[in-house]
């Protein structure tokens, strides 16, 4: 495969070609923060906390380097006083947003933040809209159950009109996947209650513990082609 | 309508049309833009038509309504050529006496043309009108001339001319040198060289490649687009047409927004026309081209205007802009290479092709070729569209043109580029107005919205106005631009009320700073340049905001003071009644008084109040 030569933070380093910013960082060692970001997932650059600055003095500029691909002789610069400001007014913003957030009041304190000088409007908010259940719901789980609704006034994620939505299989890998643990998400009695749904868990016809909703059930049947009986016994039986 | 079948078959067509065309017959031309339509212009062709009927002179005189004549400050506009005697306010009630006096009787009716507010000299001709003079129509030059919804009428003026010439006498490349030698930059904002755009695309390999037209104008107060999508839509086909063939595309989109629906009827029958005359589908001409044109509506985001978010929504995904690069040139609508230009930019294509790059890079700045449309709107006598070459000043723009400020008040600022522009303050009045000097002083050319403000503007005002249109239409993708924006709007909402505080102001600057590095898109980088530019060339009205709890443009009503002056005042007790918390007391026959305890400062007793008692301050 051939090699992209670039520079970060003064040090020369050769990657694959098609590599994204954040990925070179990565081999150098350098940690970049991320919470739009999974590795499992396209990225949309959307929380802006990995910004980086590339270009040379004086015309650079800031892009977020999960998206930006590696470019031969790229300049960049991952913790520059104009990325570091960025950096710290954006987890600014966001602690006013989400308060009590844990992942944020965590990351926002390694920039020495300890409380936002900005309004917060709603206390008890968690979600910091970085799309990772929207996006595991449709790129992984393959149903595109939940979606983001509203513009920035009123932007949530959530079932198309509020209501409980058909197309949810009650698998749950948008409450596993958030990191603000923000998707109600209760299991107890054999049933599963997740986007106002609640879905009847299938036992195991060896053992009897619980493994997964009907719905999820059928929907991996449909994607292997396996008779959905095939997952009425579960993984440790199997 | 025939069916095109070659280039000769086009000529004659052409030839056909205009011999049955007398230059010199009369023409009664009726304004139907975005401006007189709603003063009634389609009252006044009526009565026209009615008129015209009633004394004789229909098959004599041809009767248009037409895209905008420009001065929509002074509609319904109605041209008679050949004459070019330029008729304002025209209502259905003056129609009678302008057939009489000026179809019949070959005179002027005085009362009905331009007349300076100040030294009250008259022009009856529109060369001779001030707002025309020292303008440069190109892309708006066939608008007071031509019928939209006429493909024969767009002939006759020239129309499909590149298109053939393009076919037939030029190859891909020489389209694209053509157009990056005229300096050409895309009108929709950023300024980029179309023709750089378009030969980026072209190196792009792929089978399948796309031109998009950006009709999704949502600035408030700008209606550039509008008025050619409306007025002239085959010059948006005709450069769409160009372009599919410099970049190698088949497929065209124009994206526009529903809430124009007469764009979207006109454009919607020039695409049809254009289709069954044979100058859109298969083999054009027997060029061997293929090209054909989607409309598809918008459904009125402001950030689909972006180009990236404008792809999603018409591929049906939810309009959000995504992270660049990959650029459209390079993965654009369906992840194919696709060229996305403005409404006018695709509208000056055909001119350029036509006249020779050389001619249109003559016009202009350094760096800022060829002319620029203008939607000149506010505190402004003369509001309108103006065209103008690129570096035309500020000044030139709103004082020669647009005739001054009304009612003898002073220029206080002007903001260029819609809601996420700059405020422009006195002392750059004289600026020649093009990209980078627009950049320079921390505004943007935008798609061309020119507000300008008076005294009477209190600027932290405006600055809450405009992010608060932003924060409304900001799509909440990404962190700075949905945080930030909510954030300037609390802190701007405190300020106007009464409730800033000192530290507001530095808090302001960072969240501008990191707004304007980090955000994803266009709207959320420039979002922050309502506040910056304000902040910067207004900082002092900021201060009496704060520091005083005093709006000095009186304004900001909860900074407002109203008293009662006992010597004006008549007892008559108008304001009594008028105000609704019942604040104003006082014994009879004498002076009233303002209880500042229960005063909800709703300004009420200021307005009805006829001896000029009520006192703000």
């Amino acid at each position: 495969m051939e090699e992209v030569g670039l520079l970060i933070n003064g040090i020369y380093l050769k990657v694959p070609q098609g590599y994204t910013l954040l990925q070179a960082a990565q081999q150098l060692g350098v940690d970049i923060p991320t919470l739009c970001y999974h590795p499992e997932l396209p990225s949309e650059g959307n929380c802006r906390l990995c910004v980086v600055e590339i270009g040379e003095h004086p015309r650079t500029r800031l892009v977020n380097s999960c998206t930006y691909p590696v470019e031969p002789g790229l300049n960049v610069q991952t913790h520059s006083e104009k990325v570091l400001q960025a950096r710290r007014i954006t987890l600014e913003l966001l602690l006013a947003r989400a308060p009590k957030a844990k992942l944020i009041q965590e990351l926002a304190a390694e920039m020495g933040i300890h409380e936002s000088r900005f309004k917060s409007e709603d206390p008890y908010e968690l979600c910091i809209l970085c799309g990772l259940c929207v996006r595991t719901c449709r790129e992984i789980v393959g149903v595109s159950a939940i979606s983001m609704a509203n513009r920035t006034p009123g932007k949530l994620v959530t079932t198309p009109f509020l209501e409980p939505s058909d197309a949810c299989i009650g698998c749950g890998s948008c409450a596993f996947v958030c990191p603000t643990e923000v998707i109600p998400y209760i299991e107890k009695d054999g049933k599963r209650i997740i986007w106002g749904r609640e879905f009847e868990l299938v036992r195991c016809n060896i053992c009897g513990n619980y493994i997964a909703p009907m719905a999820q059930l059928e929907h991996w049947a449909k994607l292997t082609g396996e008779p959905v009986e095939h997952y009425f016994v579960c993984r440790d039986c199997r | 309508m025939p069916k095109i079948e070659s280039v000769d078959h086009l000529t004659e067509y052409r030839r056909q049309i205009r011999a049955q065309r007398d230059p010199k017959q009369q023409q009664v031309l009726v304004c139907s833009g975005p401006g007189c339509l709603p003063l009634g212009s389609t009252e006044v062709a009526q009565a026209f038509q009615e008129e015209m009927q009633a004394k004789g002179l229909q098959g004599k005189v041809i009767l248009k309504s037409t895209g905008c004549h420009g001065l929509c400050a002074h509609g319904v506009r109605v041209l008679l050529r050949p004459q070019e005697i330029a008729y304002e306010k025209v209502t259905p009630e003056d129609v009678p006496e302008v057939v009489e006096t000026s179809l019949i009787g070959g005179k002027v009716v005085e009362r009905l043309v331009y007349q300076d507010p100040v030294s009250g000299q008259t022009a009856v001709h529109k060369s001779e009108v001030p707002f025309y003079q020292g303008q440069k129509p190109l892309v708006l030059r066939k608008l007071d001339e031509i019928d939209p919804e006429s493909l024969d009428d767009y002939l006759v003026v020239g129309g499909y001319r590149t298109m053939r010439k393009v076919l037939f006498k030029m190859s891909p490349e020489e389209v694209i040198d053509a157009v990056e030698r005229s300096g050409l930059r895309g009108r929709g904002g950023a300024g980029f060289l179309t023709g750089r755009k378009w030969r980026l695309c072209r190196q792009v390999p792929g089978e399948m490649k796309f031109v998009i037209c950006n009709g999704d104008e949502g600035d408030p107060g700008a209606f550039m687009d509008r008025a050619v999508m409306e007025g002239d839509p085959h010059a948006i086909i005709e450069g769409m047409i160009v372009g599919g063939y410099a970049i190698g595309a088949h497929q065209g989109y124009i994206y526009v927004r529903h809430e124009y629906p007469l764009a979207v009827k006109r454009l919607t029958q020039a695409v049809a026309q254009a289709r069954e005359f044979g100058l859109l589908g298969n083999n054009i001409l027997r060029s061997g081209f293929d090209f054909d044109i989607k409309i598809s509506q918008g459904s009125g985001a402001f950030v689909c205007g972006e180009e990236t978010a404008l792809i999603a929504s018409i591929e049906g995904n939810i309009g959000e802009p995504m992270p660049r690069p990959p650029y459209p040139a390079q993965k654009g609508l369906f992840g194919m290479p696709t060229v996305i230009n403005n409404v006018e930019t695709w509208a000056n294509v055909p001119e350029i092709i036509n006249m020779g790059a050389e001619w249109f890079a003559a016009l202009g700045t350094e760096k800022s070729k060829g002319t620029k449309v203008f939607s000149l709107v506010g505190a402004v006598n003369h509001t309108g569209l103006v065209e103008v070459p690129m570096g035309t000043t500020l000044r030139q723009i709103i004082f020669e043109l647009g005739g001054g400020i009304p009612g003898g008040r002073e220029f206080k600022a002007v903001q260029t580029g819609g809601p996420s522009g700059g405020c422009i303050p006195k002392q750059f009045l004289d600026l020649p107005v093009d990209y980078d000097s627009l950049q320079e002083v921390g505004s943007i050319m935008g798609s061309g919205g020119m507000i300008v403000m008076d005294t009477t503007s209190c600027m932290v005002d405006v600055a809450r106005y405009f992010i608060s249109f932003l924060f409304e239409e900001s799509c909440g993708k990404c962190t700075p631009c949905r945080e930030g924006l909510r954030q300037l709007l609390n802190i701007l909402n405190d300020i106007t009320s009464g409730e800033g505080k000192e530290e507001h102001i530095s808090l302001m600057e960072e969240i501008c700073t990191t707004m304007a590095s980090a955000s994803l898109c266009g709207l959320g980088q420039s979002a922050a340049n309502p506040v910056l530019t304000t902040l910067k060339y207004f900082r002092a009205e900021y201060e009496a905001h704060i520091r005083d709890k005093k709006c000095p443009a009186l304004v900001c009503r909860p900074l407002l003071t109203y008293t009662i002056d006992p010597e004006a005042c008549t007892a008559c007790l108008a304001c009594v009644r008028e105000c609704p918390v019942g604040a104003i007391s006082g014994p009879k026959k004498e002076a009233q008084r303002i209880d500042q305890d229960i005063c909800i400062k709703c300004g009420r007793c200021h307005d009805v109040c006829q001896f000029e008692a009520i006192k703000v301050e």
